[in-house]
């Protein structure tokens, strides 16, 4: 299964050598502890396949919480030419934005140890989290089309959270370009009712304490302090993306023949940029992508009124703000030096991050001396860390980091593995109060099934594309 | 003969579906989806709610693809659980079959695994010794 022969190039970078029909090397970042894990699946080989693609540039990358997925693997990241270059909604992923929010507050630990049973109780009976969950969000028609194109502006004017909010969302929460009128009837049904879940699988709610800082300077720009509590949700664009996505997959498939792209893998379906379905599917996804920042804007207004009514506290002693909102499944119209010359290119990440450095203008105005917050969420156990973004990512990932600590078990494994356990009952051992609304998908979603949290992150703070920042503690989880 | 069996995929969750035709294979797969997504006991077919599908592929493997694609649309997006299948047309790319659907209640149905997506990656129809078999990768 695994016929690939990966070069060590230093520390923390492997290469996958160019070959056959490869248009660019690949590369991977992993350490010592993390590279033996790719010979386990085919991720190594996935990312040999994106190599394939016309018009790609530089590197086929991947970050260091690589696994398997399909088409592109997940931790992809891989940059087009605008001109000779392809667009994939496989490159993209199905969940549209998916992506993570993270808000901090003035609380400690102290203020919410006695309640943090029933402040759990409290979110996963107003957050709606589960297979097929629906909001308290209805959508008109109108409306709908306004949140597609405004994405979490127009929650803010719908009067979920506020302006300032939007200001440490990555893009403003409203990517540009956005064309309701190529999004399918289907899709805009499955999106009209879910506005404001959670969904299912590894999607979640968290609240963590701030365990460790790292970096002083950067954790007090953020507004991160030891020992404060601070909430992490991570959703997506839920069923109007995945439709979105098989959409335009679909309809990429049966045209591929025309586009004389020859493709190691079908899931890379693809189109030129310049093509018209090529700007009709990033008009779309970039509906999909506001959906999701409208999603997360609208948890994150429930979320604080929970907080509020549970903890009988008034909203300046709660002090929730929104600390930064990043995607992790795009695509993106993006600048970066190509052998010495500005050029715009068409990035995909692919479960990673965007990791800006201090000075970019896309880093919001209250960050840009210290640089973008890089979100990467672990297992339920473990909790999640807070990066910067650094000048070297532009060098060499596009600006981008991983987004995770990435799988290590399949479902079926970790579900195997469980038997006999109460996964619950063990987090609870381990301080963290854990909800969900079905319980195979704590099993499924099980600590053991991911890699090491430490273990992914240390390669990218020591490949330096971001730096440690803050390290959090989770203490309650809500899953659907 | 066993009509499907899962196989490891790390992220997600792989099946491979069996057939003594290939039009069996493609029912088998149906049924084999309700059996993976849906807790069996209470459902009945209900009278008169079939619905009619139309659906067609580049070859075998994307008509499967779409085929399946269609049934987990009539799940995500309209709440419908595809009990039972008669293909009512069979061609290399086209296929017409008639579903019998129930509507998803989730204090009756408990979702054993929500499959979200069919995914192209690995994909295979392939006929073996004495039956057709086709692995599938689904994102879930």
């Amino acid at each position: 299964m695994y016929d690939i022969k990966l070069e060590k190039l230093d520390d923390n970078r492997w290469l996958v050598p160019q070959t056959g029909a490869m248009r660019v090397p690949g590369i991977i970042y992993a350490s010592d502890k993390t590279a033996g894990l790719l010979a386990k699946d085919e991720s190594a080989r996935q990312v040999a396949n994106v190599a394939h693609l016309p018009g790609i540039v530089n590197f086929s990358l991947a970050m260091p919480d690589i696994h398997w997925g399909y088409g592109f693997p997940i931790g992809g990241v891989a940059a087009f030419d605008l001109e000779s270059g392809i667009i994939s909604p496989g490159g993209v992923g199905y969940d549209i934005n998916c992506g993570c929010r993270l808000m901090a507050t003035d609380l400690a630990l102290d203020n919410v140890r006695e309640r943090i049973k029933d402040l759990t109780a409290a979110l996963y009976r107003r957050i709606p989290a589960g297979v097929g969950s629906t909001g308290y969000v209805r959508l008109s028609g109108k409306d709908q089309q306004k949140v597609l194109a405004e994405g979490a502006r127009w929650a803010v004017q719908a009067g979920f959270g506020s302006a300032q909010d939007l200001e440490t969302t990555e893009d403003g929460g409203c990517l540009g370009g956005a064309d309701p009128e190529q999004v399918s009837a289907r899709a805009l049904e499955r999106g009209r009712e879910q506005l404001g879940t959670l969904g299912s699988g590894n999607h979640f709610l968290e609240i963590e304490v701030v365990q460790e800082i790292f970096d002083e300077r950067a954790a007090a720009a953020f507004g991160l302090r030891k020992g404060r509590i601070v909430v992490m949700i991570h959703t997506g664009s839920r069923g109007l993306g995945y439709q979105i996505c098989d959409d335009y997959l679909a309809l990429m498939v049966k045209h591929q023949a025309e586009t004389g792209i020859v493709l190691p893998d079908r899931q890379l379906a693809c189109t030129y940029l310049a093509a018209q379905r090529g700007k009709n599917y990033l008009a779309a996804m970039a509906c999909g992508a506001n959906y999701a920042w409208a999603n997360r804007q609208i948890l994150m207004h429930l979320t604080r009124e929970v907080f509020e009514k549970a903890l009988h506290i008034a909203p300046r002693e709660l002090g929730m703000r929104l600390v930064y909102d990043v995607c992790h499944n795009i695509a993106k119209i993006e600048s970066f030096h190509v052998a010495g010359v500005e050029k715009k290119l068409c990035v995909h990440r692919k479960g990673a991050t965007r990791a800006y450095p201090a000075g970019h203008e896309a880093v919001p105005v209250l960050y840009r001396s210290v640089g973008q917050p890089v979100l990467i969420p672990g297992d339920m156990g473990a909790g999640s860390y807070v990066l910067v973004g650094q000048e070297k990512a532009m060098n060499e990932t596009f600006g981008s980091a991983c987004h995770g600590a990435g799988r290590l078990m399949s479902r079926s494994q970790a579900i195997k593995s469980s038997r006999g356990r109460s996964i619950s009952r063990e987090l609870a051992d381990r301080g963290v109060v854990v909800m969900a609304a079905n319980k195979g998908t704590l099993c499924e979603e099980m600590p053991e099934a991911y890699k090491n949290l430490n273990d992914v992150v240390d390669v990218v703070h020591e490949a330096g594309i971001a730096k440690k920042v803050a390290r959090l503690k989770s203490i309650a989880c809500i899953k659907g | 003969m066993k009509k499907y069996e899962l196989f490891d995929h790390t992220a997600d969750i792989g099946i491979e579906f069996f057939g003594r035709t290939k039009k069996e294979l493609f029912t088998n797969a149906i049924v084999a989806l309700k059996d993976i997504m849906i807790e069996e006991n209470e459902i009945k077919p209900l009278q008169g709610h079939g619905k009619k599908v139309a659906v067609e592929g580049a070859d075998t493997a994307d008509l499967l693809v779409n085929f399946l694609r269609e049934v987990l649309y009539l799940f995500n997006g309209k709440r419908l659980i595809t009990v039972s299948c008669v293909m009512t047309g069979f061609a290399a790319r086209r296929l017409t079959a008639e579903l019998a659907l129930v509507r998803y209640r989730p204090e009756k149905h408990t979702v054993r695994t929500e499959l979200k997506a069919v995914t192209y990656h690995g994909l295979s129809v392939v006929k073996e010794k004495t039956r057709w078999k086709a692995r599938v990768i689904f994102d879930v």
